[in-house]
């Protein structure tokens, strides 16, 4: 890829201040995401995924994290090393972020109007009037109907997708470069969450905006996504194109998982499993951190940390035995 | 239908008052489940799967109808009460083992806690039961003298499985086993569930809202929608031939793995009213875009359209034909 991405992460890691001292939750990771594109990032509980996408704003509790090492580039600055101040004015402005639970990102005291005027105001300076005027003109971009009447409503008048189009109006109020979607779906019946990823790739398109979606649904990622990250415990363990991944998965976890999704369309007998449990982060594994899951683990899996390799045309995989196995073939 | 079902369910009622009107979450359900077979029981939020599955294992009672089970007729009204003579022979897992388990219980004191309530077993018998139950659901037997917080949340599902099967049931419900599962383990869960099946006969009842999940499980599947059953089938037919516009838009709404299909059918439009009772006719006309006139006066029944296909349509009464025949 010869453009400049938009944003990229460069060998995050991130610590969190637990009972038995400082924990890792994200080891290195790396990700880039281009102007106009959609990044899914996807992986199991555990695996750093939302740790990663709240890092870029610094939304963690700043007194229990360390942002050990790493850089997080954009706009020709480091978010890591940026001022509050100067954050303050890029978060909900030119980054904007979406969550799982609309209800719990809402304030249930404020009316709709307050909570979609709050941005236009602080990052626009638009006047009272504007801004509520503005507000309507989201409601209408976002599909609720009856948009002059609803704008009043309390959030708790709304069901869940409806919420969660008001979230989304919030989050692209100021045209946003970037929107981070923290498992935006994950709480909707899966027809509202076919509506609302239909909308969100609208406004992508009428925005012109990049994406970060974290999700841990395969389906989600396969239908909206152009480019895939692959976490697992704390690690980026493949990265591709949406086709290559799915087509051609190099990872052995990546392609466990592919395999232990059911298919909606297909009779099986038996699910395909991966054997054993998602590691707690505090747990220490040697080497591959998938290795006591993993059936082709060889020796060298339990003692190096593998690297993530290019396996060419800008495919990833952190899996130096399946990579070599795969240039020979 | 077959006189060897060992549950049958007819015109299940349940309404709750909500602010002074009436809330229909079960619209007269009706379902047999036959002996050694799983029934899934698919639907979204409010569309009254969990409250079915509640009344049937005693945890809520319905308003009307009836419930045999195992040939015994459950008065409607008595719930709990009645459910005595026949309450070993069923089960219940639940959605969420870290809230289903008692967390300063070690879980073989958990597994064990329905055979110490129905008594009658030695300190020794009971303990090698235990030890039997922990093999049967994968885990170690040293596992017994944990605490639940030391489980993830596949394994608490392995003990509430073991729970669920201590008095031997032969029919269980399973509400959202595996819906706060990570995929890795939920397909551990499923493909326990079905080995356990094939081992000790059991029916299941398996209530979800995740299609892909409950075909891999089901033998036939009921689809509800606003508080009934808007068609019901054997799985292939369901997933294959879909005849109720709401299955149709339910599958065609599940992403799919395969990036370059292009999705088969426009996203459905709408949301569950939140007034269903206010609704006139069928409840999906609304969303639904082939609804007619009658669809909006009438409500339609669920009526056998093929041999074991049943759906509640007019679409699929004569004189009109279905004008998406595949």
């Amino acid at each position: 890829m010869a453009e400049q991405p938009l944003l990229s992460v460069e060998n995050l890691t991130v610590q969190f201040r637990s009972d038995i001292g400082w924990v890792t939750a994200i080891d290195g990771v790396d990700f880039a995401v281009h102007p106009g594109e959609c990044l899914g990032i996807v992986g199991e509980s555990g695996s750093g995924k939302s740790v990663s996408a709240l890092s870029i704003l610094r939304l963690h509790s700043p007194a229990n994290t360390r942002y050990a090492s790493g850089a997080i580039h954009y706009g020709g600055r480091d978010l890591l090393t940026l001022p509050q101040r100067r954050l303050r004015q890029i978060r909900g402005g030119e980054i904007a972020m979406i969550f799982q639970d609309p209800m719990s990102s809402l304030n249930p005291v404020l009316t709709i109007a307050d909570q979609i005027m709050e941005p236009l105001r602080q990052h626009q300076g638009l006047s009272a009037r504007a801004a509520r005027r503005q507000a309507i003109a989201l409601l209408d971009m976002v599909r609720i109907s009856d948009a002059s009447r609803r704008i009043d409503d309390y959030p708790h008048r709304l069901s869940g997708g409806m919420r969660q189009r008001v979230m989304i109006a919030i989050a692209v109020a100021c045209r946003p470069k970037l929107l981070i979607a923290d498992e935006p779906t994950t709480a909707l019946d899966v027809t509202i969450q076919s509506q609302i990823l239909t909308l969100l790739r609208d406004l992508q398109r009428e925005i012109g905006m990049s994406v970060i979606l974290i999700t841990h649904d395969l389906g989600v990622v396969a239908e909206f996504a152009q480019r895939v990250v692959v976490m697992y415990a704390g690690r980026v363990v493949e990265s591709a194109s949406v086709a290559a991944l799915f087509a051609r998965p190099m990872h052995p976890y990546t392609e466990g998982l592919i395999q232990a999704v059911p298919d909606p369309d297909e009779d099986v007998h038996r699910l395909a499993m991966i054997p054993g449990n998602i590691p707690d982060p505090s747990t220490q594994i040697a080497g591959c951190r998938f290795n006591p899951r993993c059936r082709h683990a060889v020796r060298s899996c339990l003692a190096e940390t593998p690297a993530l390799i290019d396996a060419g045309a800008g495919h990833f995989a952190r899996c130096p035995p399946r990579i070599a196995a795969g240039r020979i073939a | 239908m077959s006189v060897s079902s060992i549950v049958v369910v007819r015109e299940l009622v349940k309404t709750y008052a909500v602010r002074g009107a009436l809330l229909r979450a079960v619209d007269g359900v009706s379902f047999d489940v036959r002996p050694g077979e799983t029934l899934g029981l698919v639907g979204e939020s409010g569309s009254g799967k969990s409250t079915t599955g509640r009344i049937l294992v005693g945890l809520d009672a319905a308003t009307s109808g009836s419930i045999n089970l195992f040939g015994q007729q459950i008065s409607s009204k008595a719930g709990k009460a009645a459910l005595g003579a026949v309450r070993r022979r069923l089960q219940f897992v639940f959605q969420d083992p870290q809230n289903s388990l008692n967390p300063r219980m070690r879980a073989r004191d958990a597994i064990a806690e329905p055979l110490d309530i129905a008594g009658g077993l030695t300190r020794a018998a009971r303990n090698d039961r235990v030890r039997e139950l922990l093999e049967m659901v994968g885990l170690p037997i040293s596992c017994g003298d944990r605490f639940p917080h030391e489980f993830s949340g596949g394994q608490r599902q392995r003990i509430g499985i073991a729970r669920a099967l201590a008095l031997r049931p032969e029919f269980v419900v399973c509400d959202e086993p595996v819906s706060s599962l990570d995929v890795s383990i939920q397909a551990q869960i499923v493909n326990l569930l079905l080995d356990l099946q094939e081992r000790l006969g059991l029916s299941y009842l398996f209530i979800a809202h995740d299609l892909a999940v409950v075909r891999s499980i089901s033998a036939r599947v009921a689809v509800m929608y606003a508080g009934r059953i808007v068609e019901i089938a054997p799985k292939r037919e369901l997933y294959t031939l879909p005849r109720h516009p709401y299955t149709q838009a339910l599958l065609a709404a599940v992403p799919r793995m395969r990036p370059n299909k292009a999705r088969a059918a426009a996203v459905v439009a709408g949301e569950l009213p939140s007034q269903i009772d206010t609704v006139p006719g069928c409840t999906f006309h609304p969303r639904c875009p082939f609804a007619f006139e009658r669809c909006r006066t009438e409500k339609p029944k669920l009526r056998e359209i093929a041999a074991g296909h049943l759906a509640a349509c007019h679409l699929h009464e004569p004189p009109h034909q279905p004008p998406f025949a595949n």
